[in-house]
């Protein structure tokens, strides 16, 4: 079960400002969607002895060789920034 | 009041690998770069943009934790840690969490009493660096309205490495870090600069009445760029700890700054959970799996170690302990030693002139052992010449500034000769006593009359003519032949 309180919890880690019905709501939610994932317990006994996986597709992580090579102008990527300062990103204050 | 509470302390380095470029994209690695030109939009976390592992950075780490002694994980996995801060361009930094690359490691290091202390290393894994920050109007995060981010360091590679809590004072703490960045600098994995910040130490400190075994709350400590922080910040936490304790106040979990004009620990934020971290497994990258046969084939790639070169020396060579220590300190002047040594020169001499007259002109001059024109045979070959007597250890140190500045032509023997160094002996040196003696006859009368410290004046007499080239024990026996006949 997800309380309100590990809403609000989560809400702040996330820095989102929820409302009191909104914490409700997502509280609602978020067991909803824990209870339909829950289900799959009921699989238990046919998967007795299978290894948990964290994801669907087998394999071993593909490596790069160590060379550099740059495609995109860094002027360009930061073009795309809401706020510049010469070469830097801006950013609003951190903390108020 | 100290002398009754016991210190527990561990260390977590984060050390950044010397690779070409970053952990997940082909973006240069250097510290130096113009603000944001080392981007691409893989480390800035665009959207729909896939990272792939470096190879280097993979062998690095596994070199690393192959060193430390660590046990290889068959399969490993990458996660995403979660925080909002805008030194992590995707709000998450992909890390390590419950299946990290190596595990159960150790390291050696010598405390003040000389003992051998084997210090445990929990876990080594895997991350990506976080971005740096410069905040606007103020020096500090807190006065500032705004603040600049620069994201070449986003993406570095790094190895976190964790120690056991073994250690119980500042000074077996600075050890442990100082050890660790030698043999990361053996492997070439690593260029340990605390300056730049490639190597970063945070430490964790407790105090706990001598006896007990329960700990206490732990309190951890950045922002310590030398080894000489490491332990003035660590005694200075022990010292407000158990103070703290003593007055009957409970310690807080948090994290505090070292400061390194105040000399003192403060606060910086209480602790968050782990837990707030909220991990979960990478869905961009598979486990990286191992197979006992590629971590062989590693292993055995692995250079000779610090520990092993400082036995080696004490048993093969005779140095000391404390010799060992110094000329295993740095590889490359090791390897210099080595090849003196493998000259057929002796150890001991080898270990004198490399650690005194080229130490002291490396350091002067800001120069590696592998940046000078002075060669391990030419040393080995001038070391022969002393040894042999055809040169005097004057005359040797004399000659070594050329050698340490300039490319020699030939052999030093032939530069030997083309000065007209040559030790001087024989018929030469008998003439030219004979000759310093009938020259003198009034201090030969009082040295026959029993002053016989007047030899050192003949001797000087004789080295003044040869300007210092006479063999000085046969000037001696010549001398006193002649006058006591």
């Amino acid at each position: 079960m997800i309380d309100r309180a590990q809403v609000a919890h989560v809400a702040n880690l996330a820095r989102l400002q929820l409302a009191e019905a909104e914490v409700e709501i997502f509280a609602k939610q978020l067991n909803d969607i824990l209870q339909y994932v829950e289900q799959l317990n009921q699989l238990d006994p046919q998967l007795e002895g299978v290894e948990p996986t964290t994801r669907a597709i087998e394999g071993t992580i593909p490596t790069r060789p160590d060379a550099i090579r740059q495609m995109v102008d860094p002027e360009a990527l930061l073009n795309c920034a809401a706020a510049r300062e010469d070469t830097f990103f801006r950013v609003p204050q951190i903390l108020g | 009041m100290r002398e009754n509470y016991e210190a527990v302390i561990g260390l977590e380095i984060h050390c950044q690998l010397a690779t070409a470029t970053k952990i997940f994209c082909n973006c240069p690695n250097t510290f130096g770069a113009h603000p944001n030109a080392n981007v691409c939009p893989v480390c800035l976390g665009m959207p729909g943009v896939l990272p792939v592992l470096n190879a280097k950075a993979l062998e690095y780490a596994i070199k690393a934790a192959l060193a430390l002694n660590c046990t290889i994980a068959p399969l490993s996995k990458f996660d995403r840690k979660q925080y909002f801060y805008p030194d992590l361009p995707k709000n998450y930094q992909i890390s390590q969490y419950d299946l990290p690359l190596a595990t159960n490691g150790w390291l050696t290091i010598y405390t003040e009493e000389g003992r051998e202390k084997r210090i445990g290393i929990t876990r080594l894994h895997m991350e990506e660096d976080a971005g740096k920050l410069v905040h606007a109007g103020s020096d500090r995060l807190a006065g500032s309205s705004y603040s600049l981010v620069d994201y070449n360091r986003a993406g570095v590679p790094l190895c976190e490495i964790v120690s056991e809590p073994d250690m119980r004072s500042g000074a077996e703490a600075a050890a442990y870090a100082q050890e660790l960045r030698r043999i990361l600098r053996y492997l070439g994995v690593c260029d340990g600069n605390m300056q730049e910040g490639s190597l970063r130490c945070d430490v964790n400190v407790s105090v706990r009445p001598k006896g007990s075994s329960k700990l206490g709350t732990k309190v951890e400590i950045k922002n310590m760029n030398s080894f000489n922080a490491i332990q003035r910040a660590i005694d200075y936490e022990i010292d407000r700890q158990v103070a703290a304790i003593e007055a009957g106040e409970r310690i807080v979990q948090e994290t505090r700054l070292w400061e390194e004009n105040s000399q003192r620990t403060i606060t910086m934020r209480v602790k968050e959970g782990s837990s707030d971290y909220r991990y979960f497994p990478e869905p961009d990258l598979p486990p990286i799996v191992l197979t006992a046969a590629q971590i062989e084939a590693y292993r055995s790639a692995l250079p000779e170690l610090p520990r092993q070169k400082r036995q080696r020396y004490q048993l093969e060579y005779g140095l000391n302990a404390y010799e060992a220590n110094l000329i295993a300190d740095d590889r490359s002047v090791a390897e210099f030693f080595e090849a003196v040594v493998a000259t057929g020169a002796e150890p001991k001499p080898a270990f004198n002139w490399i650690m005194g007259d080229i130490t002291a002109y490396l350091n002067e001059n800001k120069l590696k052992i592998t940046e000078i024109p002075l060669t391990p045979a030419a040393l080995g070959e001038m070391l022969q010449l002393i040894a042999d007597q055809t040169i005097s250890t004057k005359i040797a140190k004399d000659l070594l500034p050329e050698l340490l500045s300039q490319p020699l032509a030939g052999t030093v023997k032939d530069l030997v000769a083309a000065k007209g160094l040559k030790v001087m002996t024989g018929a030469e040196l008998e003439a030219i006593v004979t000759e310093v003696i009938n020259s003198h006859p009034k201090e030969v009368e009082q040295y026959r009359a029993g002053k016989t410290k007047l030899l050192g004046f003949f001797v000087g007499q004789v080295m003044k003519r040869t300007q210092g080239k006479a063999e000085p024990q046969t000037t001696n026996d010549l001398i006193k032949a002649k006058l006591e006949n």
